[in-house]
């Protein structure tokens, strides 16, 4: 039996983390837009260019680091954009949000287009000389690489900023009643676009991720729908960051599944299994939307409404 | 420093129209920029993009049978934005309507059946892009979810779906492996306007769709219901006007259009299914609806003008040597340009230089 062994079981593990960590990163900051109220649907848009500009920055200079800051700025430009539209001209949301995907498919293309076909250095495990080596625990406690410890301390910050700061308070408030916030004073479109930026920055990230860790290369549309699954997760999390941990590992781990089944040769159309993650994705949309009914009470009340000050 | 937006009292029809040129205007600046970033003349290139296509008959009747699904997608998706309903899916739709029109071409391969053929295909076309479109429809009105993530999930999903049938049951056995359907049978195959040349009827009904579609929204009650749900949600359930009932029905007409355009596009200009039938023509109608400010003579101008993208970009491709996703590059900016020139039409922007004390935070 393949299943019981112990050194294969934790190769699946250590690929689910893996799957998962760019779905964690992205949905996170996507999770504090749209605590804010702001509906971004341009995180695929932002991933990959994270994930372009961090190849290139990582390609040209040999660091890791320096890429990571390269995706990172790339995303936080790219939610400028949604920011400056959206925030500043009161523009309809949901259709910025696809311009900024088709804009950022477009422009990745553009960039990546010399760098496609090249190879970097991944970016460095975590190795400790005692805890990494024990058995089956030490590779995936201890071995993993910046990227996975970093998408969980993103977390417990979030978490512990939406719920534990005043600020994180005021953001909340903001995107339950953006009105009554703005009436008591709050400054909701300057949170806000602190909150898209963060986003984009997450989203970057992410996109870092998949360029410098998962494969390290770079290839056109690469994101392959990571970023639209990042934000039905958040809606999976019902906008709460604990269970968006759940979430992600749970994508991850149908992503990993899919490819297993078709290493393991079973007499199923590899479409089929290609097509799982984003019929489970659908299918947890559903579900988690009818277990809360109608209109989801869950969502921040202002989601994805234009707000214009009163003067 | 800040924006600040003040409602225009009233507006008018002429910022109306020059919005979308004002909008064409600035992104072609963008462009130009962009080109001199590439170490291209912009005006050269800008003139390869947009005027070379023109000058040709073969790129002018190859951007008539580029607009054409661009139009009918275009049209249905207008519906649902119109009444504030968000299917992004139609990229999935059009293929899922090639895929089940394909099918009674697939099955009569070599038959001798008789002129029936192509006018059921388009009817099964229209049908499975109606029924793909319902599914995220009937998600969004009995459970909840969101249609905008259900309905581009499916996009994913329908590539699946048409890659497996070309590789797999559909293959063409005299077709050396590669993953194709056999070429149609002439009465599968949509016919030309004019003998020899590209132009197929399936221009002449997107014109149709365009004047269905302008009636529908100028004259009918329905058309009034569309906008009075997506501009006045409450005024329209004092009305009596059913919300759900309209998620449904403009969903199933824009997955129908979406659908038929489908068929017809793998039935005319490429004459078997493969996959890859469309460059994205089911996003790229999304920026057509919009530039067309979701107007249906609107569109069919957007449609064209897209359509003119598409080819412009495989000029510049070949003569200029840059790479075809500026076209997608070209597309997103001029979307960011179209919507932000829309919102000048219903504000005054103004610049304010100092902070207002209500912005400090308390």
């Amino acid at each position: 039996m393949q299943w019981l062994d112990l050194t294969y079981l934790q190769a699946i593990i250590l690929s689910v983390i893996v799957a998962s960590t760019p779905l964690l990163l992205a949905a996170s900051g996507e999770l504090v837009v749209e605590r804010a109220g702001v509906l971004n649907l341009g995180v695929e848009g932002m991933m990959i260019m994270g994930a372009v500009c961090a190849f290139a920055g990582a390609e040209l200079t040999g660091s890791t680091l320096v890429g990571t800051a390269a995706g990172i700025l790339a995303g936080v430009a790219m939610a400028a954009i949604f920011a400056l539209l959206t925030l500043g001209l009161a523009v309809n949301q949901v259709a910025t949000g696809l311009a900024l995907t088709i804009f950022g498919l477009g422009l990745s293309g553009l960039i990546g287009a010399g760098f496609v076909g090249q190879r970097i250095t991944p970016a460095p495990q975590l190795d400790l000389p005692v805890l990494t080596d024990l058995p089956f625990i030490g590779k995936i406690l201890f071995g993993q690489d910046a990227f996975v410890y970093g998408s969980i301390v993103l977390v417990i910050g979030i978490w512990w900023f939406l719920y534990r700061t005043r600020p994180g308070l005021v953001l909340r408030a903001i995107g339950d009643n953006h009105g009554s916030a703005h009436a008591l004073g709050y400054p909701v479109l300057s949170l806000r676009t602190g909150a898209v930026l963060f986003g984009g920055a997450c989203a970057g990230l992410a996109g870092a991720y998949l360029s410098l860790a998962y494969t390290p290369f770079f290839i056109a549309g690469m994101t392959a729908g990571r970023g639209w699954i990042a934000l039905a997760l958040v809606v999976f999390a019902s906008w709460r960051p604990a269970r968006l941990v759940i979430g992600a590992y749970l994508f991850g781990g149908v992503t990993i599944l899919q490819l297993h089944a078709q290493g393991a040769g079973l007499d199923i159309p590899p479409q089929l299994m290609t097509a799982l993650p984003y019929l489970a994705t659908i299918v947890v949309l559903v579900a988690i939307s009818r277990t809360r009914g109608v209109a989801g009470s869950a969502a921040p009340a202002s989601l994805g409404l234009a707000f214009v000050p009163d003067r | 420093m800040r924006l600040v937006l003040e409602p225009r009292a009233e507006r008018s029809t002429a910022a109306a129209i020059a919005s979308p040129l004002i909008a064409v205007g600035l992104t072609l600046l963008v462009m130009s920029i962009l080109f001199g970033f590439l170490g291209k003349d912009p005006l050269n290139a800008l003139a390869v993009y947009f005027l070379q296509p023109l000058t040709d008959s073969y790129s002018l009747q190859e951007m008539v049978v580029k607009a054409t699904p661009l139009v009918m997608i275009g049209i249905g998706l207008a519906l649902c934005y119109l009444a504030n309903v968000w299917n992004i899916g139609a990229e999935g739709q059009f293929v899922i309507g090639a895929v089940a029109g394909s099918y009674l071409a697939v099955k009569t391969q070599g038959t001798d059946a008789g002129t029936w053929v192509l006018p059921a295909m388009l009817v099964l076309g229209a049908l499975g892009g109606a029924l793909y479109a319902l599914i995220p429809a009937i998600c969004r009105v009995r459970f909840g979810a969101s249609e905008i993530l259900v309905s581009l999930m499916l996009v994913y999903v329908a590539d699946l779906v048409l890659d497996y049938l070309v590789r797999g049951p559909w293959r063409d056995p005299h077709g050396y492996n590669f993953p194709t359907t056999a070429d149609f049978d002439p009465v599968a195959t949509v016919p030309s306007i004019i003998e020899g040349s590209r132009l197929h009827i399936g221009a002449l009904m997107a014109l149709v769709v365009v004047a269905a579609a302008w009636t529908v929204l100028g004259r009918t009650i329905k058309g009034f219901e569309i906008r009075v749900v997506g501009a006045a949600p409450k005024a329209a359930r004092f009305a009596g006007f059913d919300a759900d009932r309209l998620v449904l029905f403009t969903f199933a007409v824009s997955g129908a259009l979406a659908g038929l355009a489908g068929i017809i596009e793998v039935a005319g200009p490429v004459g078997h299914l493969q996959p890859g039938i469309s460059p994205g023509y089911g996003f790229t109608a999304i920026i057509v609806a919009f530039l067309g400010r979701l107007n249906p003579i609107g569109i069919l101008i957007a449609g064209l003008f897209l359509a003119l993208t598409f080819i412009g970009g495989e000029q510049a491709q070949i003569s200029l040597k840059v790479p075809l996703d500026l076209t997608k590059v070209f597309q997103g900016i001029l979307l960011f340009f179209v919507l932000a020139c829309d919102s000048l039409i219903l504000y005054r922007v103004r610049l304010i230089r100092t902070r207002k004390a209500a912005d400090a935070v308390a």
